[in-house]
């Protein structure tokens, strides 16, 4: 295992850590990317490439606009303006269909598993390019069956390796949150995915199912799937990720391996305030409350 | 229903039983009293005509103050009157027998049309002990002839049209905004589309109705010798003060027996929305029971000469002063969502419900207010429509629609686009009248809505993130 | 005296009528509008309407007395009217949609009974005029009478019942193969999250548009089925509480199940013609005194009834009156 990251951190060995270094081989290339809430400017990303195969980790502190670059990224919110790359591709207003069918893949914060469906459907619902589901097609059993079987024994693969197999005919709905993590996860995969966006993967899961889970997002590595996620948590951010990037205020301001990203000092700034070694004045400690509360709303907003 | 004991869960228990009877009790009484209607007196030989017009929804309602003569075969006059509010003149004639009934042609008001111009006499023939009956066929639109030529009555472009049309909408509009607001507030807060808010309309304009004919208790025949406002009828702006106090009680009832507990529950938005649809439906039958399918008039002010303004536009007071009415409570609900403590908590529970509530405003405090304050509007507004146009039980749908296109246009769930939204719903239908027959003009406002959907369907006041 | 077996009889009669017929059509769309694709249609009326004026214009304004032309107009009506309401509305919150397509039904009607269009639509009298082709090609004697036990038919009754009952033969199995094949997978999945399906690859808006389409057609089918049973098309029977009728109907049945708007509609029309013949016969032989209720006021009771059922079923059984609770109770919004 430990040779396994040894050998994927190796193209980045030689970056230097700073925001928008350009990488060996990217998957997704970002440019001038700008979105803004009203007044509020909630991303503002000049430059920012991720490289292939590797699991690069989102992090930045509350309201740091990492949502919703990520909806940005995934074609769920639009840009004011902005770039995309995306394997090679230049992707001007992306849908989210139109990325899942080229190969970018996403989960959500809140998971979204499809209730009233059965953990099979749901898994059979991902693959792509399905015959049967054309509307005339569809009349025709014949024309999809052959394919529908193969989908279905691809399906039991993955919830095999996912240790699902047992609650295949379930409603997914019956499912506890970790569970649905997991669900979401082997389903993005039925797309055949390049590029796996996963929105705290973590969060809202039991400790003992996030070894697992862990295991499973560097299980998609492994085979060749880049992957890019947001989270909080730092300790899973060392644990599994290549490369970090850090956002705040909507910026991207620091980018490197995950040790090297405890010691930047615009990371510390961000996450702990510009003075944190001098104590706030009054004026100060309520301005600071103030922008929080402000990106709690635009959070809020986003949720929607 | 959680148990914090067993005392006061069953006091509990037992005081939501009365709520709920009386509360019943209160919309049976009200249904009873609305049922026993009047009962008119029969007199024996007599010549009786009904003059009836089609209105936009094919209601055939009563043509007021037309004039009618009737007299011998050999034009000796015999008596003469003018219909009432249900277009119904009944006169004695002194013998059964053949007579002529003229129609006065300069007392047919705007926008009604002789369906055949050359027949303003008809004969009757009265029977002994049967009334006679006078046929004259109304229309809303002009005559046409073979050709499909207008014969006489058009109004067509004009700049003094344009200006009473406008004059007009803006009327329509000041009432349909303040009978919106309720439902864009229940929207903002709740995310509820309440189908039945045209019912909470309904309700005001029939309220209104009863008290101005029967105050609190006149219908029954035996009780109608009190004195107002128990017995006999109160002056309709008594009449309409109370139908907002009762529409208020409405609002109140259904938040407290429906969409309270629905929330509580936890019953999804989608499945209250079907909920609505039937209270909608059930009032609206409920309604069609007690007050009969014929549109009718109040009693008081319904005729009324206008006024005339700056040689333009003519108004008649009571246009005047509910107008002005219903724009000085816009500007006071403006106000009060501005200033007060408690509306200030309303937009901050329509901005942010969960930071609302986390900062320790009593969310659900907040909407009972607006649910009451929301069917008062409601009934008011409706109340006025009822004044300016015609009392019938499925009015409130039908303005329902037109404050549907107000609010999405301006925006759902913003109090003020609402408002706008509605001006220009109201000037909208008012004006198309120029090019379009009358009785196609809510159409219009209706294909507004759908167009503004396209272009801009957050509304003109809307933020972009309510709709997704 | 009431007469039970009249009213066991009309019951019986009605249950497998054109009525009952049009209202399995008309709510099987609904059933793919919100059963199974998860859209508000509040309209669906507008949809009956304009397939029913589809088919009758086909074969009086156009001049064209072919019924099979006249049956694809309607269609073609009612797929026109699906895209004007669902391109705008369908990116938008559901309740949109309701809406859209209740003021569009209202338009619908508003305008089909105009003066102006009296001319091509009738106006307020409607279309009368277009029955002929459909009865050339009765097989039926027009003049004999079929039936048996309490079921009974005239010719020209019988054949819109047996064509109507194997049109919602291949309706409802069309919808059955739609719904379990892979289409079928991507609509539930949307009315389940839209945006898992987005994240997946599928096209969320261009299915809803499909399913938006394929319900209109079947209440543009219902609308030719009512048109044809009842040889005339009235603007003002395509009232907006109509569409109601066809909620309860699939409510009835239970959400999202194949056979249940034919089960409600069934249901229905039994349990609605027996209050109705019950009520006047109780009034007419003056065990209700009619200073109480008179017999045209049973028909607006009947509203009562459906307003009050659509409220409480909807809260208290949402999967109807067969359904099993435990599907619902996976429903967390």
């Amino acid at each position: 295992m430990l040779d396994d990251t040894a050998t994927a951190d190796a193209p980045l060995s030689r970056l230097p850590w700073e925001p928008g270094v350009s990488k060996p081989d990217p998957i997704l290339v970002v440019d001038s990317m700008r979105k803004a809430f009203g007044g509020l400017v909630a991303v503002d990303v000049d430059h920012l490439e991720i490289q292939r195969g590797l699991i690069t980790a989102l992090i930045g502190p509350n309201g740091a606009g990492k949502t919703t670059f990520f909806n940005l990224l995934t074609g769920f919110d639009s840009p004011d303006r902005g770039k995309v790359v995306f394997d090679g591709e230049s992707i001007d207003n992306p849908s989210p269909h139109n990325l899942a069918q080229r190969g970018m893949v996403r989960t959500f914060q809140l998971t979204k598993a499809l209730t009233k469906l059965s953990v099979i459907e749901n898994m059979k619902l991902g693959a792509k390019n399905q015959k049967g589901e054309h509307f005339f097609s569809a009349l025709v059993s014949g024309v999809w069956n052959d394919q529908e079987a193969e989908i279905e024994s691809k399906a039991d693969e993955l919830l095999a390796r996912f240790k699902m197999d047992h609650m295949r005919d379930e409603y997914s709905g019956t499912l506890s949150g970790g569970q649905r993590k997991l669900l979401e996860m082997a389903r993005s995969l039925m797309a055949e995915p390049h590029l796996v966006m996963l929105d705290e993967p973590m969060a809202g899961v039991n400790p003992a199912l996030t070894q697992s889970l862990l295991e499973h997002v560097k299980g998609l590595r492994d085979e060749g799937i880049t992957v890019m996620f947001v989270e909080h948590d730092m300790d899973v951010v060392r644990d599994i990720s290549d490369w970090v990037v850090v956002m705040a205020e909507g910026r991207i301001i620091a980018e490197g391996p995950p040790e090297s990203i405890g010691q930047n000092k615009a990371v510390i700034d961000a996450y702990l305030g510009v003075h944190h070694d001098e104590a706030l004045d009054l004026d100060e400690e309520e301005q600071r409350l103030a922008d929080a509360q402000q990106a709690t709303d635009v959070r809020a907003e986003e949720d929607e | 229903m959680t148990v914090t004991g067993s005392g006061t869960a069953s006091r509990a228990g037992i005081r939501r039983r009365w709520a709920l009877i009386a509360a019943f009790g209160f919309v049976v009484s009200a249904v009873l009293i609305l049922v026993s209607g009047p009962v008119a007196a029969q007199e024996s030989e007599t010549i009786t005509t009904q003059l009836r017009v089609e209105n936009d929804e094919g209601e055939r309602i009563g043509v007021e103050g037309i004039r009618l003569v009737v007299t011998t075969p050999d034009e000796e006059p015999v008596g003469e009157g003018v219909t009432d509010a249900d277009g119904v003149l009944t006169l004695d004639v002194p013998s059964s027998g053949e007579y002529l009934m003229t129609i006065d042609e300069s007392t047919v008001p705007a926008g009604v049309f002789l369906r055949d111009p050359t027949r303003t006499t008809v004969s009757v023939n009265v029977l002994p002990g049967q009334p006679g009956r006078a046929l004259f066929a109304l229309s809303p639109t002009p005559p046409i002839d073979d050709e499909g030529t207008v014969i006489g009555g058009s109004t067509g472009f004009s700049g003094r049209a344009l200006a009473q049309l406008t004059t007009e909408g803006i009327k329509l509009g000041l009432f349909l905004a303040m009978a919106a607001i309720g439902l864009s507030l229940i929207f903002g807060t709740t995310g509820l589309v309440n189908f039945a808010h045209g019912e909470m309309i309904g309700w005001g304009m029939l309220m209104a109705y009863f008290f101005n004919f029967y105050g609190f208790a006149g219908a029954f025949g035996f009780l109608s010798g009190l004195p107002p406002p128990f017995g006999d009828g109160v002056n309709l702006i008594f009449a309409i003060v109370l139908a907002a106090i009762f529409g208020g009680l409405l609002g109140y009832a259904m938040d407290k027996i429906v969409f309270a507990p629905l929330r509580k529950r936890g019953v999804s938005l989608i499945a209250q929305l079907v909920v609505t649809i039937g209270i909608s439906i059930f009032l609206r039958y409920v309604y069609l029971f007690a007050f009969g399918g014929v549109p009718r008039f109040y009693a008081d002010y319904t005729a009324q000469t206008g006024v005339e303004f700056f040689g333009l536009i003519t108004i008649t007071p009571k246009d005047l002063v509910t107008a002005t009415l219903s724009l000085l409570i816009l500007l006071g609900v403006g106000a009060f969502l501005t200033f007060t403590r408690i509306g200030k908590a309303m937009r901050a529970v329509s901005d942010n419900r969960d930071l609302a509530e986390s900062s320790g405003i009593d969310v659900q405090k907040v909407i009972r207010f607006i649910w009451i304050a929301g069917g008062a509007l409601a009934a008011l507004g409706g109340a006025f429509l009822g004044l300016s146009e015609v009392v019938s039980f499925n009015s409130g749908f039908r303005f329902l629609l037109l404050i549907f296109a107000g609010t999405i246009l301006g925006g759902l769930g913003t109090a003020y686009g609402a408002l706008v939204g509605c001006l220009v719903v109201g000037i909208g239908v008012q004006v198309s009248t120029l090019w379009i027959p009358t009785e196609l003009k809510n159409v219009g406002a209706l294909a507004i809505l759908i167009v503004a959907l396209v272009i801009r369907p957050q509304g003109l006041l809307g933020k972009r993130e309510r709709i997704g | 005296m009431i007469d039970w077996g009249f009213i066991f009889s009309q019951s019986l009669t009605q249950a497998i009528d054109f009525n009952a017929i049009a209202f399995v059509l008309a709510a099987m769309g609904i059933n793919v509008h919100f059963g199974y694709a998860g859209l508000l249609n509040f309209g669906q009326i507008g949809f009956v309407a304009v397939g029913a004026y589809g088919f009758g214009l086909t074969l009086t304004w156009f001049g064209i007395e072919n019924v099979f032309v006249a049956v694809l107009v309607g269609i073609l009506f009612s797929v026109i009217f699906a895209l004007l309401l669902g391109i705008p509305t369908l990116r938008l919150r559901a309740d949109y949609l309701a809406i859209v397509t209740i003021a569009a039904a209202e338009i619908v009607r508003l305008v089909a009974r105009s003066t102006p269009l009296r001319p091509i639509t009738g106006g307020a009298e409607g279309l009368n005029q277009f029955i002929g082709p459909f009865r050339d090609l009765n097989p039926f004697s027009a003049s004999g009478t079929y039936g048996f036990g309490p079921w009974s038919y005239r010719g020209t009754q019988l054949f819109v019942i047996v064509v109507g009952w194997i049109l919602v033969a291949f309706v409802v199995w069309m919808v059955w193969q739609l719904m379990r094949s892979p289409w079928g997978r991507v609509v539930k999945a949307i009315r389940e999250d839209e945006d898992a399906a987005r994240a997946l690859g599928k096209n969320a808006y261009w299915y809803k548009l499909q399913a938006l389409v394929l319900g209109g057609v079947l209440g543009g089918l219902g609308g030719m089925v009512l048109a044809v049973g009842n040889a005339s098309i009235q603007p003002d029977f395509f009232a907006a509480p109509q569409t109601f009728l066809f909620w309860l109907v699939l409510i009835l049945g239970g959400v999202g199940r194949v056979w249940s708007p034919v089960v409600g509609a069934v249901l229905y029309w039994v349990i609605i013609t027996f209050i109705r013949n019950l009520g006047r016969q109780l009034v007419s032989a003056g065990y209700v005194p009619t200073s109480v209720i008179d017999t045209s006021q049973i028909d607006q009771i009947q509203f009562w009834i459906v307003g009050l059922s659509l409220a409480l079923l909807m809260v208290f059984r949402p999967q109807g009156i067969f359904g099993s609770r435990e599907e619902m109770a996976l429903d967390a919004r």
